[in-house]
């Protein structure tokens, strides 16, 4: 239950081609994390899985049945939308029940799995308000309960924490995982933003301009990003980029450096700049250094060093995790 | 707008209008009722004695009275339900992407700026006309006996009519609460099972209630009026058969020349009126609170 597969799918609106060929397994129980930037095709990739945007052509495959040109409700997929979509004349019950409802299950069965989840969700109290009388964690939860309820065999998220504020989103993020944990069901989840796809993911699926740019557990795109895209998009503040003749020195187009592989010195250094602004996060300084030849370079200092503006560094690379990359900014070993 | 200051003001620059618009509703008002209590006939100028409630008991007891008032309300309510169901169902259709929607839309609002006399007028001649009407036309076609809308079903006729006038006003409303509901609750719902006919009875339908409350409250305020089309299709009959009550006193005043009656006439009308609107705010209003 719950193995997802893309073949050569394709997606056109018009002349515009918007995922020109995808091929990608999403194995059972997983979750699954679409990243990206805004407008790379990864809400549509999703809206392709639930079978709400047509494809154009190539193959989806829901446990290893063909599920094409199957309607929405068929797919046994259920999916959380970025404005939650709740009906809003409807309790939040009525909310949680209605796939059931619509299923034509018995009134005691419906009543029996709406508790259920809404006591996995904490909802209990709110059963009989509306959905405007919900604070956004909470819309938020029932939305999740809709999905629930009905034992999909894989659930979609669509952005689904880009309307919380960052507090709640950091909560409802380990909330989502240990929700994932408890039902080890298969979720695919689309979002822009990185953080939220290194901490949640089994496996991410970086897309870029409709194209897999790289797919790889989290590790494993932070520690071997296959181009420059990825090595860009995964990690924060992310990697510094140095052309020219430091990275002839590699004998490479472009190398890579993050700014927590890289040590800052008061004298010395592989390379030499002036320390611009700083930013002071408590835990760690992030340093943004101007050199004379590569630009400026963000450096990350664990806890409170004591570099002003204006003061002469020198900046050291770990040497083992310098990424190189060719001329089509393709990774090189 | 806080300052006791400025509060002040603001109720001294606004007095001019509200003492405007206040004599300008109670005059007309106070007059009405000043001359339901008259014996008061055009024919007969300067001749007005006081008669107490002798013009209302004459016009409640009237045959036409009852006759007038139940016609009132099966024009409210036929045409509300045409013009709402309809409105729901051509609004669904424009909904939908096509080609030429644009114009579409705006021929479907024209009957709108057509003034009611030459709705009615175009209505009688040349689609309920027994003789030379489209109406007819067709079942003759068809080899039925034509139709003689406006002499044996006078009341339908003028429903008909009067639906064609407002039915644009009802899909305009409805069609733009058709396109603010939100497209993912739709995709939701279709994600969850429900079908074309489950989403629009759980998700368009609740949607579409304040809608179709505004509709009902601004159409019922002006059915309540309908009088143009009666005066140039039917002229009230035959006998009082699509007379309603603004048809009504309209024939005490100017055609009988009572104006004592005809204002005890329209004093009814209101007081009607009134009882209506807080029925159906009664009824309906609550889907208006946020």
């Amino acid at each position: 239950m719950g193995s997802i597969t893309l073949q050569q799918v394709n997606k056109k609106f018009g002349e515009v081609n918007v995922i020109p060929s995808i091929d990608l397994q999403v194995e059972e129980g997983e979750f699954v994390v679409f990243v990206g930037p805004s407008g790379c095709g990864k809400s549509t990739l999703l809206r392709l899985i639930a079978g709400l945007e047509d494809v154009t052509s190539g193959a989806v495959l829901i446990d290893g049945k063909d599920a094409t040109r199957l309607p929405p409700a068929k797919r046994q997929l259920s999916m959380v939308f970025q404005s939650y979509a709740l009906y809003p004349h409807m309790s939040v019950r009525a909310n949680i029940a209605f796939p059931l409802k619509m299923a034509g299950m018995p009134k005691a069965e419906i009543d029996a799995k709406v508790a259920d989840a809404a006591e996995t969700l904490n909802l209990t109290d709110y059963l009989d308000r509306k959905p405007r009388q919900l604070s956004g964690g909470q819309r938020q939860r029932v939305a999740i309960g809709r999905a629930i309820v009905r034992q999909p065999s894989a659930f979609l998220f669509d952005e689904p924490l880009s309307n919380l504020d960052a507090a709640l989103r950091v909560n409802m993020r380990l909330e989502i995982s240990e929700l994932h944990q408890q039902l080890k069901a298969t979720m695919i989840y689309v979002t822009h933003d990185q953080v939220e796809a290194m901490t949640m993911a089994d496996k991410i699926v970086v897309l870029n301009k409709g194209q897999v740019e790289q797919v790889g557990s989290p590790l494993d795109l932070y520690r071997s990003p296959a181009n420059l895209f990825v090595a860009g998009f995964i990690g924060s503040p992310r990697m510094n980029f140095i052309r020219g003749a430091a990275a002839a020195a590699f004998g490479v187009e472009t190398i890579g450096v993050r700014p927590e592989h890289m040590t800052i010195l008061s004298e010395g250094g592989t390379w030499q700049g002036t320390v611009g602004v700083t930013e002071h996060l408590g835990s760690d300084t992030f340093l943004h250094v101007h050199t004379e030849d590569m630009g400026t370079l963000t450096v990350r200092a664990g806890g409170y060093v004591g570099f002003k503006p204006g003061d002469r560094v020198g900046i050291t690379p770990d040497a083992d995790r310098i990424h190189k990359f060719d001329g089509q900014g393709k990774a090189v070993k | 707008m806080s300052t006791y200051h400025s509060r002040a003001a603001g109720r001294l620059m606004v007095a001019p209008s509200v003492v405007l618009l206040f004599l300008w509703m109670i005059v007309p008002l106070g007059l009405t009722i000043y001359f339901s209590f008259l014996h008061y006939n055009l024919l007969m100028p300067g001749t007005e004695t006081w008669t107490g409630f002798l013009n209302y008991s004459y016009f409640l007891t009237d045959p036409a009275f009852f006759t007038a008032i139940v016609n009132t309300l099966l024009i409210v309510v036929g045409v509300l339900i045409i013009t709402i169901v309809g409105g729901i169902l051509l609004a669904l259709l424009l909904d939908q992407p096509m080609f030429g929607q644009g114009i579409l839309r705006i021929l479907v609002i024209s009957p709108f700026f057509v003034m009611p006399t030459v709705a009615a007028l175009v209505w009688k001649n040349m689609f309920m006309n027994p003789v030379s009407g489209l109406l007819a036309f067709l079942q003759k076609s068809m080899g039925f006996q034509p139709h003689d809308w406006l002499a044996s079903t006078p009341l339908l006729a003028i429903i008909i009519i009067v639906a064609w006038q407002w039915l644009p006003f009802a899909t305009l409303i409805l069609l733009t609460a058709l396109q603010s509901l939100d497209e993912e609750q739709r995709e939701a719902a279709e994600m969850d099972g429900a079908g074309p006919v489950y989403r629009f009875i759980y998700i368009v339908m609740p949607h579409l209630g304040r809608a179709v409350t505004v509709v009902i409250l601004i159409q019922t305020i002006f059915l309540l009026s309908v009088f143009a089309e009666i005066l140039v299709t039917t002229n009230g009959g035959p006998g009082t058969d699509s007379t309603n009550l603004a048809y009504l006193v309209y024939a005490q005043a100017l055609l009988q020349y009572d104006v004592g009656g005809a204002s005890a006439g329209g004093i009814v009308a209101v007081i009607l009126a009134n009882i209506v609107a807080i029925f159906l705010m009664r009824m309906i209003g609550k889907t208006l609170e946020a």
